[in-house]
């Protein structure tokens, strides 16, 4: 039964199938993956009336180009994003945290994102997709998910089941804000840098390079003088552990990142600040501001709270 | 037995259990991964046990790190029971396409590859760890004279199936990653097997394994 599909025109530069991501695996090498920004995931899903935990196809910078073969389905981007649906004679450029309606030959082209790296397309239905340790999300690293473990190709189609008939329209009011300062917690090996070190870390600007991916995120900036040793006896990894590696220039880790490491952690960007620094684009400027535990567990309550409100008023 | 207990960001433990690389350090951390592992703690979501740390990553909508800290020290760990341990062999080609380093290894070590090969071939080694990329056992330890530091620049494709050294370690890479370690020969063994989501790794933490030097014939056989 397998009649409702995409025809991928055009695949776009990273884009893959992900959702909440998969548990209790870090001990065999398998990072959580997921949607990289976990707010604009749930919501792209609640805006086609899914659970918010349905698979979506993630892109960064440039999307896919879509073409659509079956009965009238639903479809919402979240993020910040250009993209534009082609009927059979027009074309009406889309709105993000918006629904629109798809019909059968309807082209959808996702041009690029706007000063952001990801976005989500979510469709009132279910993508035909694989699950490995219960979930579809693609890790290119291991081959693990949906599609083989790869990204999504040129060429290929996209199967959708479980078409949801009601079809309403629905509309969220969201910006999504830029964030001056990422706010962290002092890593496990802080007193591993100079007293120079530590003031550069927290008071100067990093640039964001363009060697940044799902697995990890490079700075470039003044260097951060290690005077202990570059090394540490490798040990576990976490999304959001910034590594200092003996070139001085820090790596913060992604949601896709190696689950073992051996570069001094300098510090730990807070839960409640990720969604938004995978978001900044190679070329920003970053700055890092220090904040304690308890403040971190409290940004993030709040941070999810206003979450959880946002998809309630959908 | 945890020396000391502290945050790694908001959402996980760092529990320490000291500063070496020993079998009996590294013993006691798979003892509490192994244990809280069994009392499937919801909230937790992650353990990522290593030679002398132990990482207990946490869901912050139900656990923070005191309610998680307070757990992890109640926790009864079991010292009696033997550690599970399987033996595996491993085998591995030093054909000249497969042991990349060999040349660096012998200048390093100032020993032959035949010593080299005398004195990694047949030993058992035990697994402190897997991970980095998924099933990649770090194994242990080398002898004095097999010692070497990484490559001074990571090649940017380790082949996969490569078994490299470095420091008094071993490991195997299971996948084509960049990598700085002296690699010295390749295995047509499958080591991460994603289909089998039981039990996807050949080689677990308190493994011990032995290496296997293998013809190119045999290599190539056993890749059919």
């Amino acid at each position: 039964m397998n009649k409702n599909y995409f025809e991928i025109k055009r695949a776009g530069i990273n884009t893959t199938f992900q959702d909440q991501g998969r548990d209790n695996l870090y001990h065999i090498g398998i990072p959580f993956s997921g949607a990289m920004d976990n707010r604009n995931f749930q919501i792209s899903n609640k805006l086609v009336g899914n659970e918010v935990n349905f698979p979506i196809i993630e892109f960064a910078y440039q999307g896919p180009l879509l073409k659509y073969f079956g009965e009238n389905i639903n479809f919402a981007i979240t993020g910040d994003v250009k993209f534009i649906i082609k009927k059979k004679d027009n074309a009406i450029e889309g709105n993000c945290y918006q629904s629109f309606t798809l019909e059968n030959g309807d082209e959808l082209d996702i041009i690029s994102t706007n000063k952001s790296v990801y976005g989500y397309l979510a469709v009132s239905g279910e993508f035909d997709v694989n699950y490995q340790w219960s979930s579809c999300s693609v890790n290119t690293k291991a081959n693990i998910g949906a599609n083989n473990g790869k990204k999504i190709e040129d060429g290929q189609k996209i199967y959708i089941l479980n078409i949801n008939k009601n079809l309403s329209d629905k509309k969220l009011n969201y910006i999504n804000t830029k964030i001056e300062n990422i706010r962290v917690i002092q890593g496990t090996n802080f007193d591993y840098f100079s007293d120079e070190g530590k003031k550069i870390f927290f008071e100067k600007e990093f640039v964001i390079s363009k060697l940044s991916d799902r697995m990890g995120m490079r700075l470039e900036g003044s260097k951060i003088e290690n005077i202990v040793d570059t090394n540490i006896k490798s040990e576990g990894l976490l999304k959001g552990v910034i590594q200092v590696p003996a070139d001085g220039n820090p790596i913060i880790m992604l949601s896709d990142h190696g689950t073992i490491g051996g570069y001094p952690k300098i510090g730990v960007v807070i839960s409640a600040d990720y969604d938004k620094l995978v978001q900044l684009t190679p070329g920003s400027k970053i700055k890092f501001k220090k904040v304690e535990l308890a403040d971190a567990e409290t940004l993030f309550k709040l941070y999810d709270l206003e979450t959880q409100n946002l998809i309630s008023q959908i | 037995m945890i020396k000391n207990i502290s945050n790694l960001g908001d959402a996980a433990l760092y529990c320490d259990f000291g500063s070496e690389v020993n079998k009996e350090i590294n013993s006691k951390v798979i003892r509490y991964f192994k244990s809280i592992q069994k009392e499937n703690i919801d909230g937790i979501n992650n353990l990522t046990p290593s030679y002398n740390k132990l990482i207990i990553s946490f869901d912050l909508r139900k656990k923070n790190f005191q309610t998680v800290k307070k757990l992890i020290e109640n926790l009864n760990i079991t010292n009696d029971d033997e550690l599970e341990t399987n033996r595996i062999k491993i085998p591995v080609c030093c054909d000249e396409n497969f042991s990349l380093d060999i040349k660096r290894l012998e200048e390093k070590l100032q020993i032959t590859r035949d010593k080299i090969y005398e004195k990694f071939f047949g030993k058992e080694f035990f697994c402190y760890m897997t991970g980095f990329i998924a099933g990649m056992p770090f194994l242990g330890d080398l002898e004095n004279e097999l010692q070497a530091k990484r490559l001074e620049t990571p090649r940017v494709k380790v082949p996969k199936g490569s078994v490299g050294l470095t420091e008094q370690f071993a490991n195997v890479y299971t996948f084509e990653s960049p990598g700085g370690w002296n690699i010295i020969g390749n295995t047509p063994q499958v080591i991460f097997d994603s289909t089998n989501e039981n039990n996807p790794n050949l080689i677990n933490p308190g493994d011990v394994v032995t290496f296997e030097q293998i013809t190119k014939d045999q290599y190539y056989n056993k890749n059919e």
